[in-house]
């Protein structure tokens, strides 16, 4: 039997201390993984698209998206991603301290697997890893790439 | 909100629910679990039709694949279709280990897939992370449109 891989995130973060945090709790998880940080929309679409500096990046097991990031935001990231064959079945989990409906609506209607409000003070925020560890590492399975079998 | 959050559990293994079952009361999670024994009783149990007409909205469904009369893919495929039904989180569980199984219920949607635990113990971690992350954590619509 081979070593089973690690699972891969791709965190879209642009607020350095969630993005500690996150690296942090990820590090205490039972489940190997590998974390890959992307600060902005249109870094997260080149890394899931392996463009430029990101050509030898992994295909992700799990993205975790917050929505307010520079250049491209999260809602036009998870609109590539479910446009793109490749990409449209990789699990999202939207990370976001948006109040606002609309947003709720929204990324349910791209498809994001779960929405999720940051609370505001860093505890909370320490809580929601540890309910990702907890259920999306220690617990999903995760779908293999889906276009013509290239891994 | 102080309503408990309510689960449909879709299952024909009288087994499969009675563990589930017992390990809810056993982690003492205030949800409520209702069951459906089949695909034409979780499709009439989520629009609320016949002897479920006044059945709640589930926090989440919890999907067995291989179901008597309507299989977990239909009702999977029908209620990410359902205006009123497709952001109901839908977590397909089962005991099948292929990679077409899984991949098929991510494209029909599925908000995640998770394989039956094996024992008691892998039962009450599938319990607690459900109630951790989708009852406690996921934030919904508030109209179900």
């Amino acid at each position: 039997m081979t070593v089973a891989e690690p699972i891969r995130i791709l965190l879209v973060e642009d607020n350095p201390a969630d993005v500690e945090l996150t690296l942090e709790r990820m590090n205490h998880s039972k489940m190997r993984n590998e974390v890959q940080v992307v600060t902005d929309g249109q870094q997260a679409i080149d890394c899931l698209e392996r463009k430029g500096p990101f050509a030898e990046a992994a295909r992700p097991d799990l993205v975790l998206l917050d929505l307010n990031l520079p250049k491209k935001n999260g809602m036009e990231v998870l609109k590539a991603m479910r446009a793109d064959p490749s990409l449209s079945t990789i699990p999202v989990v939207v990370l976001t301290s948006s109040e606002a409906e609309t947003d709720v609506v929204r990324s349910y209607e791209l498809r994001a697997n779960a929405y999720v409000r940051k609370p505001v003070d860093l505890a909370g925020y320490a809580r929601i890893v540890s309910a990702i560890d907890g259920f999306w590492l220690s617990i999903v399975k995760f779908p293999g790439p889906t276009t013509d079998g290239a891994p | 909100m102080s309503r408990r959050p309510e689960i449909l559990l879709v299952e024909d293994n009288p087994a499969d629910v009675d563990l589930l079952l017992e390990t809810f009361e056993m982690v003492e999670l205030d949800v409520k679990v209702n069951v459906a024994r089949d695909g034409v009783e979780a499709l009439e149990f989520l629009h609320r039709r016949g002897k479920f007409k006044d059945a709640p909205t589930p926090r989440l469904v919890l999907l067995d694949l291989n179901l008597p009369k309507v299989d977990g893919r239909a009702v999977l495929a029908e209620v990410k279709q359902a205006p009123g039904l497709r952001r109901i989180p839908v977590i397909v569980l089962s005991s099948s280990s292929s990679e077409k199984d899984m991949s098929e219920s991510y494209d029909l949607h599925a908000n995640a897939y998770v394989r039956k635990p094996a024992g008691i113990r892998e039962y009450k971690a599938l319990v607690r992370a459900l109630d951790g992350f989708w009852c406690k954590l996921v934030k919904q619509p508030r109209s179900p449109a």
